[in-house]
């Protein structure tokens, strides 16, 4: 039974397609973690990303649009939540939860303002699949990777991109070193607040991305709730992935596949007798489960969630 | 004046009454200096008298209120990190500016690279520090993580840093602080090749042996005040000290007296090794009231694991502890059996950085009254005590209040020998005691430990520093590998004899 689901290539599809806004969110929380800032507004950032990118195609622009402006909202709030940890040094956590908070409830309010009389939410028409020709042929692989929408393909070149930037430039190498010692940063006169800010404002650019997934490429609405909690489930992956960008990806796809996979097992006999909650319950489980393996040697950013500040001992 | 002799005389650095004011406090006070081409200067001063001030206005990491830098001969903007890096000055912290999680490869690349370059150019650096390594005897594995690295290891990769930004001037604060006998030997014999291609030095120190052995001008400091400058081949250790500290220095006079009983006795205790730190094997013990025990040794012979022993933190594997109370070893227990200890490392396990002076105070003491009663604790009565502290043991601070991590090392130690000492203990650990500290601390520390010794205290002295041992124990034990020396009496073995017990012989025959 088990297996004739991870056979259909409609799981693996799946798969893949709800682990998209995952692995931007992710890695836009890794560049900033790699920079020393714990980013918490990933939660409302994803929601301001995924309203706004649909309120702009809902108002005429093309989606590619809507991403674009997803992207400067998601930056925008990065740049409120950098001004308030880097230069000011203020308490990572509680900056984070007052932007995720900041944001969804401004994502809620501009809704209401926009469309007051609605119900049920307008529907925009979304990314369709973009079929890779021949590579598509190739069994369960090839509809699960190359028939995907354009910002699934998006966010593996992100992984791609974060990846080669943090360990392959200088760019990537004075922003993991602020991550590790600021000071040895600033003792070659590089500016670790510029450093740091840049992160959290494209990382959070990043994090908008992966909320417009859903509005842009996974469902084709906006409704209250929808974000759901994936922020979070992004910080875990950041820890699940020892901030490297790859081990990351792998942690996004493994929960997306326990996601898909309880969905499938809902339908099966087994799910006739255990209440469904138990099967929404398990990728969480197994992803903390998965976590406490994996992560138990990982090497944390040694200044993640430290102020910088120049001249003090 | 001929060529050659004008090339020998040129001047890489200048400094010109440079002053820096901190509120009331002069921390430099006009001070002059000039270095030459393929010169060391020794930078010689207690904590406090301004040498990290002056190195780091060099540095451009504070501005100087008056005077000026010239660095080969063009004026060295201030306030600038990056122009006094593109000068030629490379600079090796005492606490070291590496990230631990990067390469070593990683760490001397970053800010060499244009940031928004494409690409790090790894294999053109690795092949430039692979150079270096071999022109300057710095062997160090590039792919390494820093974390991964000793001390030692890792100030080679802090030289490798400066030397690799085609530093020509390369200042070096208190570089043997950290490091083993082996270790500094290996760096002097690296700064000596610097020196040999043509590179100029600024070595600051406590150490005058070391100020004598490497350096050929000498240059003095106290309260903020340049107070000598002398050519090393016309002086000594001892003309330099009084120098520094403005008064002749007369080593603790020790005046011999009878021992009391044996407090602590262990007897054929071993212990499992830590890692690559061997365990104890099978060793005797026995420290008396009114005796200071010294313990020779070259670090990572068994000492940690004698200190750790001793303080509770491990329990012998076989073998017993002898008058302790019949309490299951434990730090507890050796509290209450009266042990007091100085630590090794007094940032890490000797205080909490950023608690107060009071806080700190009491650090092992506030469970008991009158610090704190049913639970409650009585900051008045901490306060109280602290103050007692500050003023008995000369700690100089603000006061109380703030975090300790403001003081100095030297201070710091103060504050942590009176914590030790006032509570009157039957029996001192003092782990490495004066590392790090100046000679005016040094010789208070020592005569504190003199003091308790004369008052009927047990006191366990674990040093490095032979010199240190042989001046102040009355017996002596060698550790090597985990075993120890028979008891040797004051002045029975010379400082060469001991030596040979350190690098482990004689142990056979005592077998």
């Amino acid at each position: 039974m088990l297996f004739d689901i991870l056979l259909t290539a409609s799981f693996w599809a799946a798969a893949v397609r709800i682990a998209s806004p995952l692995i931007f969110a992710t890695m836009g929380e890794l560049i900033c973690e790699r920079a020393g800032v714990l980013n918490l507004g990933i939660e409302g950032i994803m929601v301001i990303g995924a309203f706004s990118g649909w309120m702009a195609v809902y108002l005429g622009m093309g989606l590619w649009g809507g991403v674009a402006v997803a992207m400067l909202a998601g930056m925008l709030f990065g740049l409120l939540h950098a001004m308030l940890t880097v230069p000011f040094g203020l308490s990572q956590h509680v900056v984070g939860l007052g932007v995720t908070l900041l944001a969804t409830s401004t994502s809620y309010f501009v809704y209401r303002l926009i469309l007051p009389e609605v119900t049920s939410p307008p529907k925009i028409t979304p990314f369709q699949p973009l079929e890779i020709p021949y590579l598509v042929d190739i069994p369960l692989v090839g509809p699960a990777l190359f028939a995907q929408t354009a910002l699934t393909y998006a966010a593996f070149a992100v992984v791609v991109i974060t990846a080669v930037t943090l360990y392959r430039t200088p760019l990537g190498l004075a922003i993991r070193a602020a991550g590790e010692n600021p000071g040895a940063v600033a003792a070659q006169g590089l500016s670790v607040t510029g450093l740091r800010m840049g992160a959290v404002i494209v990382g959070s650019g990043l994090m908008a991305v992966g909320g417009a997934f859903l509005t842009l490429s996974a469902f084709s609405s906006f409704f209250f709730e929808m974000v759901n909690g994936r922020g979070w489930i992004c910080i875990a992956l950041v820890v699940f992935g020892a901030w490297r960008p790859g081990k990351a990806l792998l942690g996004a796809l493994l929960f997306a596949g326990f996601d898909a996979l309880q969905i499938r097992l809902q339908q099966t006999p087994v799910g006739q007798v255990v209440p469904y909650q138990m099967f929404l319950m398990a990728p969480y489980i197994l992803s903390i489960l998965a976590l406490i393996l994996m992560s138990r040697r990982a090497q944390v950013p040694a200044a993640l969630m430290q102020p910088f500040n120049k001249g003090e001992r | 004046m001929t060529a050659t002799d004008h090339k020998a005389q040129e001047i890489v650095l200048r400094l010109d009454r440079i002053t820096k004011r901190f509120g009331a406090l002069t921390a430099n006070d006009a001070i002059s200096l000039t270095l030459a081409r393929g010169e060391v200067i020794a930078l010689l001063g207690e904590n406090g008298a301004g040498k990290t001030t002056l190195m780091n206005i060099l540095f451009g990491q504070y501005t100087a209120d008056e005077g000026q830098v010239e660095v080969f001969g063009k004026p060295l903007p201030p306030g600038n990190p990056r122009a006094a890096l593109a000068a030629g000055l490379g600079m090796v912290h005492q606490h070291f500016t590496l990230a631990d999680n990067l390469t070593v490869l990683e760490n001397i690349q970053l800010g060499t690279v244009p940031l928004w370059r494409a690409a790090l150019g790894q294999a053109k650096a690795r092949a430039k520090l692979a150079q270096l390594a071999a022109d300057f005897g710095l062997g160090v594995d590039p792919d390494a993580r820093v974390g991964s690295l000793t001390v030692g290891e890792r100030q080679r990769v802090e030289i490798l840093k400066a030397l690799y930004r085609d530093a020509r001037i390369l200042i070096l604060d208190e570089p043997t602080a950290v490091l083993t006998p082996q270790e500094s030997d290996a760096l002097f014999d690296t700064l000596r090749r610097a020196v040999a291609k043509g590179l100029s030095i600024i070595f600051i120190s406590h150490k005058l042996h070391e100020v004598m052995a490497l350096s050929s001008r000498v240059v003095v400091l106290r309260h903020g005040k340049l107070v000598g400058e002398v050519e090393t081949a016309g002086t000594d250790r001892h003309a330099l000290a009084a120098m520094m500290v403005g008064a002749e220095v007369t080593p603790p006079a020790v005046t011999p007296i009878t021992p009391g009983p044996a407090l602590l006795t262990l007897r054929e205790v071993s212990t499992p090794s830590i890692g690559a730190a061997p365990g104890l094997n099978a060793v005797n013990l026995a420290l008396r009231a009114g005796q200071i025990t010294g313990l020779a040794g070259v670090s990572g012979n068994g000492q940690a694991a004698l200190s750790d022993l001793i303080s509770g933190l491990i329990s012998p594997q076989s073998g017993s502890l002898e008058g302790v109370g019949r309490m299951r070893w434990s730090s507890r227990a050796a509290i209450a059996a009266g042990i007091a200890r100085i630590p090794e490392d007094r940032h890490k396990t000797g205080t909490i950085a950023d608690f107060s002076l009071t806080e700190n105070a009491i650090l092992e003491t506030y469970t008991q009254a009158p610090y704190s009663r049913w639970g409650l604790m009585n900051w008045h009565a901490a306060e109280e005590q602290t103050r007692h502290l500050i003023e008995t043991y000369d700690v100089r601070c603000p006061g109380p209040h703030g975090p300790i991590r403001q003081l100095s090392g030297g201070n710091m130690q103060k504050l942590i020998l009176g914590r030790v000492l006032d509570a009157a203990p039957r029996i001192i650990l003092a782990n490495q005691p004066v590392r790090g500290l100046d000679i005016g601390a040094i010789s208070y520390v020592h005569s504190q430990l003199l003091a308790a010794r004369n008052a009927g205290a047990a006191v366990f002295l674990i040093s490095e520093d032979l010199d240190e041992i042989m001046a102040l124990s009355d017996v002596v034990h060698v550790i090597s590998e985990g075993q120890l020396s028979p008891e040797f009496q004051r002045g029975e073995k010379t400082a060469a004899e001991l030596g040979l017990w350190m690098a482990g012989q004689g142990f056979d025959r005592a077998a």
